[in-house]
């Protein structure tokens, strides 16, 4: 308690300057003086004995001193005020060095946080490393679903698992004031959330048998889906919930943290319910599979063990049911590897390369140190020989590494924050509700931890590397400012080499990022053959109990049509079985009519529209005519074709008039071709045009289809009207995924991909260049100070400042020109590799390679202009003096 | 060398303690002048060491300080032993005297002997 109290005491005398001791001993010599006087001395001498006893006046105050504060913390704060003072005298270095630690460690951090969430943060289950993804696999297709009777063989037989369950996605619609909703949701066996290890924050869990086909229907809420449609309220526990026209009751709710990333964001978790008694259902055919698996290893149970098992009960059912589980075998999987298993290895791949960011900037940081370090040997000898201790300069760099370490490192922290926001803006709404551990990303304990380990090993790299340098002063040559220390030529030859691998680097990425940022440009250039600005798409559903016969269809789909088309602002509205720019799929194999035919694939394309598709899409029609409203399912069946079916299977002929049916051409499947529309991209962007044929919604009507909306104004505008248009003719009809077209071709996969690859590279290939940059200045800087005597005298022999210049720069474009023409060479290699990625743009694009190697070599030029001037602006005289 | 000053050190507290204890407010000069006479003028002690011993013992609490004047006006900081300096003073005059005590019957037969 004293001690700590006299402590806190000499911490305090750390920041106060002590005059009062001053005082006390001017009046104790005073009273010496005064005694001595009386004792009959002169004055002189009674003030010299007085001094004599005290034992010498600075002795006194310094012994004095050490006592009032703390020796070692003194002479800290002294280099601390030193180093402060240093950095601030010179602005561009400090600048300099910070901002490279600060970009080093805000990308490493940023990154760092994704794998935290991502890889390290544990997932919310008890126990979740014994948690096991189980499904059946197949020859084609290595993790199939599972079935339900196969689960409950697969439930009743194994040996090696404390509990299995199973889980599959449901989407349910529910009515909300403004009318229906499709909501996501859930069915699980009984058990799922025991297997897990999840227990609700309210309510119960479902009982063991809650999901057989005769137990009541119950629901348990997602926390989201409590607090948005229930208001959190705690009374909801009882509460009965309508959900697809079936009354639930709600038993739970689930713990906000509570994720669950293959079911996204489901709302409603109910039961499996199967629907057995109906004979032709899904549930009730052991060989329709649709569930997933999840299972509880027992313990000290290997994965490895577990899936010989499952073999073996695999095998068993084989046997027994030859015609359903042929060629069924098992699969396991750890859960985290079905969850987090896709970004992992891009995770690991990011974070490797801001590593390597990281080691480059810190590696140009003490090279800009140690460039620093040789300007300064002059008064490092000096402090030497005036009696400084080595630990003490040594502690000199330490504290001047940790300040500039401190500064970038807090930087970094604010910089990896907004680089997070960034990053996760970069990755679309709909795969952002595939990856919920990332909601949480944010600036957590461990990945501070992270941030000071970085920190901490920065700081030693860059108190080691004057320090080793210092070990090579000598006092004598360091004051005579004539040396150079074989220790710096060699920096400059392992620096050199660092540049050319840094610009090396920098080239690589930035032609990377500029063929990914020209794909990017090429691909949203490419033709759709329809007008994609202000189009408004949405999702309908149509309950099928009003509207399952086809007469009720097709007059709803007549009247969406007639209501939607009156709202003001929209000029023109189309229904449709698959929207454009999405896939190609959903086939259909053909067979011409008076045509031979040897059983070959002739497979297209094919789409249900209504009769105003083409007009609204505004798509060309080439020949022939388009549908009329009129055209149901009274009379014959007619088709438009896309060009390209025409000029695959009519070349040189004229299609109109021609009929297709299927292979075995029944006569109701027979269609007659009424006209050719130009080729509307069905598939994504980079893809082929397959061929494709149109038929009327009218002629073969459906209750879930897509709206497509022509506006006449900015689309945002006229979103409301039209779900409110939808809802007043029918309140159950669910609308979802409303957007514009344009939108979802820019979050389309294709274009996500190489939008959000772009900017990654481009970021990286940012900070590479600014990194190649500053490393090359620091070389040369480097290398202009242990040449400042020579180019002095090359100045006095009568070297003209025109040629330092030159001297300087060819030393700077040797390393620039080799950073550019390997960098060159790599760039088409990793290009090549990457090749998938590019679109209509070849990996030796000369555009880009120039453009980049400009861009390169203009950069070199002006970092090494700096050291180049201050070359030729050597004064001989100050250069030559201290030979 | 340095166990020996340390020694030294401790002693020296003591003695101020016990010095402040006899006399009451002192100042640093007149401390130095009373323990050099008490010792009957054996120990050389350099006044200056008396410092940083007074700001040691102030820090821990032991005594306070203030300025006031001298017998001879001069100004001067005097130094006041504290209630807690006083038990302090108790308990390291206990611990003395119990060393003391054992080291000299250590010493008491030698001392016959010569």
């Amino acid at each position: 308690m004293r001690k700590l109290r006299a402590l806190l005491l000499r911490l305090k005398g750390l920041f106060s300057k002590n005059d009062d001791f001053a005082d006390e001993l001017e009046s104790h010599l005073q009273m010496h003086i005064d005694d001595n006087i009386r004792a009959g001395m002169s004055p002189q001498d009674a003030r010299r004995d007085a001094l004599m006893k005290l034992g010498g006046l600075d002795q006194t105050k310094e012994a004095y001193r050490d006592r009032a504060t703390i020796p070692f913390l003194e002479s800290l704060v002294q280099d601390l005020r030193f180093t402060l003072r240093q950095l601030r005298k010179n602005p561009a270095f400090t600048i300099t060095a910070t901002t490279m630690i600060a970009l080093g460690i805000g990308a490493s951090v940023a990154i760092f946080a994704f794998v935290d969430a991502a890889l390290i943060k544990p997932l919310p289950y008890q126990n979740p490393a014994r948690l096991l993804f189980v499904t059946e696999s197949n020859r084609d297709i290595p993790r199939a679903a599972i079935s339900y009777f196969d689960y409950l063989d697969w439930k009743k037989q194994n040996r090696v698992f404390d509990s299995m369950d199973v889980y599959g996605p449901r989407g349910f619609a529910i009515a909300t004031p403004a009318g229906a909703e499709m909501v996501p949701g859930a069915r699980t066996s009984d058990g799922f959330f025991r297997t897990l290890g999840v227990t609700p924050v309210l309510g119960r869990d479902f009982y063991q048998g809650e999901d057989l086909p005769e137990a009541p229907q119950t629901v348990i809420l997602s926390y989201a889906s409590w607090q948005k449609r229930f208001g959190g309220k705690p009374d909801i526990i009882g509460q009965p919930v309508t959900l697809y026209e079936v009354p639930y009751t709600i038993i739970g709710v689930l713990p906000q943290n509570f994720h669950f990333a293959p079911l996204e964001n489901a709302e409603f978790w109910t039961t499996l319910h199967p629907a057995l008694h109906l004979a032709g259902t899904c549930d009730a055919r052991r060989s329709c599979h649709y569930l997933n698996g999840l299972a509880r290893l027992k313990e000290g149970v290997s994965a490895e063990a577990a899936l010989a098992d499952l073999k073996r009960i695999a095998k068993d059912l084989e046997a027994q049911y030859p015609d359903s589980n042929r060629d069924q075998g098992a699969t396991v999987a750890p859960l985290s590897e079905i969850i987090v298993g896709d970004v992992k290895p891009i995770l690991l791949l990011l974070l490797g390369g801001v590593g390597l960011l990281l080691l480059i900037a810190c590696i140009n940081v003490a090279s800009l140190l140690l460039v620093r370090s040789e300007t300064r040997r002059r008064e490092l000898s000096v402090r030497r020989a005036l009696g400084a201790t080595r630990t003490r300069l040594i502690r000199q760099f330490v504290i001047e590494g940790l300040v500039i370490v401190a500064v970038g490192t807090i930087a970094g922290l604010v910089s990896s924050y907004w680089a997070m926001q960034i990053l996760s803006g970069l990755i679309p709404k709909d795969m952002m509700v595939g990856m919920p551990y990332l909601d949480d990303l944010g600036l957590n304990p461990r990945v501070l931890m992270f941030a000071l380990v970085l920190a901490g090993f920065a700081t030693a790299l860059f108190s080691l590397s004057p320090a080793l340098r210092l070990s090579t002063l000598d006092v004598r040559e360091g004051m005579a400012e004539g040396a150079r220390g074989s220790a710096g030529k060699a920096w400059t030859r392992i620096g050199s080499k660092l540049v050319i691998l840094e610009l090396t680097t920098a080239m690589v990425l930035l032609v990377g990022a500029g063929l990914l940022a020209k794909s990017f440009h090429r691909l949203l250039q490419v033709d759709t053959n329809f007008e994609t600005r202000n189009l408004v798409t949405m999702r309908l559903r149509a309950p099928l109990s009003t509207y399952g016969e086809d007469p009720q269809a097709v007059a709803l789909q007549r009247k969406l049509v007639a209501e939607i088309r009156t709202l003001p602002g929209v000029s023109s509205v189309a229904l449709a079985d698959t929207l454009p720019v999405n896939f190609n799929g959903n086939t259909d194999w053909i067979r011409f009519v008076g045509r031979a035919y040897g059983g070959e694939h002739n497979e297209v394309n094919q789409r249900g529209v209504s009769s105003d598709y083409f007009t609204t899409l505004q798509a060309n029609l080439l020949r022939g005519r388009m549908f009329t409203d009129a055209e149901d399912q009274s009379k014959p069946q007619v088709v438009v074709i896309n060009q390209t079916l025409a000029k695959k299977y009519f070349p040189g002929e004229d299609p109109v008039g021609q009929r297709f049916g299927d292979t075995q051409l029944t006569p109701k499947s027979i269609k007659e071709i009424v006209g050719i529309v130009d080729d509307i991209r069905e598939g994504p962007l980079e893809s082929e045009i397959w061929p494709a044929y149109y038929y009327s919604l009218n002629q073969q009507p459906d209750i879930t289809y897509w709206v497509v909306a022509r506006t006449s104004q900015a689309e945002q505008s006229v979103m409301p009207a039209l779900a409110d248009a939808i809802h007043r003719i029918d309140s159950r009809i669910t609308v979802s995924y409303m957007t514009t077209m344009t939108a979802r071709i820019n979050e389309s996969p294709t274009v996500y991909l190489r939008r959000s690859s772009t900017w990654l590279v481009g970021g990286f290939a940012a900070v590479a260049l600014l990194l190649g940059v500053v490393g090359l200045y620091g070389v040369i800087a480097y290398s202009v100070s242990q040449r400042t005597r020579e180019i002095g005298v090359r100045i006095a022999l009568g070297a003209q400042r025109g040629t330092v210049y030159r001297l300087i720069l060819k030393e700077a474009g040797v390393l620039a020109l080799a950073g550019i023409v390997i960098g060159t060479g790599c760039a088409i290699v990793a290009a090549s590799l990457m090749r998938k990625l590019l679109f209509g743009t070849p990996p030796w694009d000369i555009t880009t390679l120039v453009c980049v190697a400009v861009v390169l070599g203009v950069s070199a030029l002006l970092a090494s202009f700096l050291p180049a001037r201050r070359a030729a602006s050597v004064d001989p005289i100050s250069a030559l003096r201290a030979e | 060398m340095t166990a020996k000053t340390e020694i030294w050190q401790g002693t020296l507290a003591l003695m101020i303690l016990k010095t402040l204890d006899a006399l009451g407010p002192l100042h640093g000069y007149g401390i130095a002048r009373r323990i050099e006479q008490t010792s009957g003028d054996l120990l050389s002690l350099n006044y200056g060491t008396l410092y940083p011993s007074l700001l040691k013992l102030e820090q821990e609490g032991w005594i306070v300080s203030e300025w006031g004047v001298s017998e001879n006006n001069r100004k001067a900081k005097f130094y006041k032993l504290t209630r807690s300096g006083r038990k302090q003073l108790e308990r390291e005059a206990k611990e003395w005297n119990q060393t003391t005590a054992i080291v000299a019957r250590f010493f008491a037969p030698l001392e016959e002997h010569s």
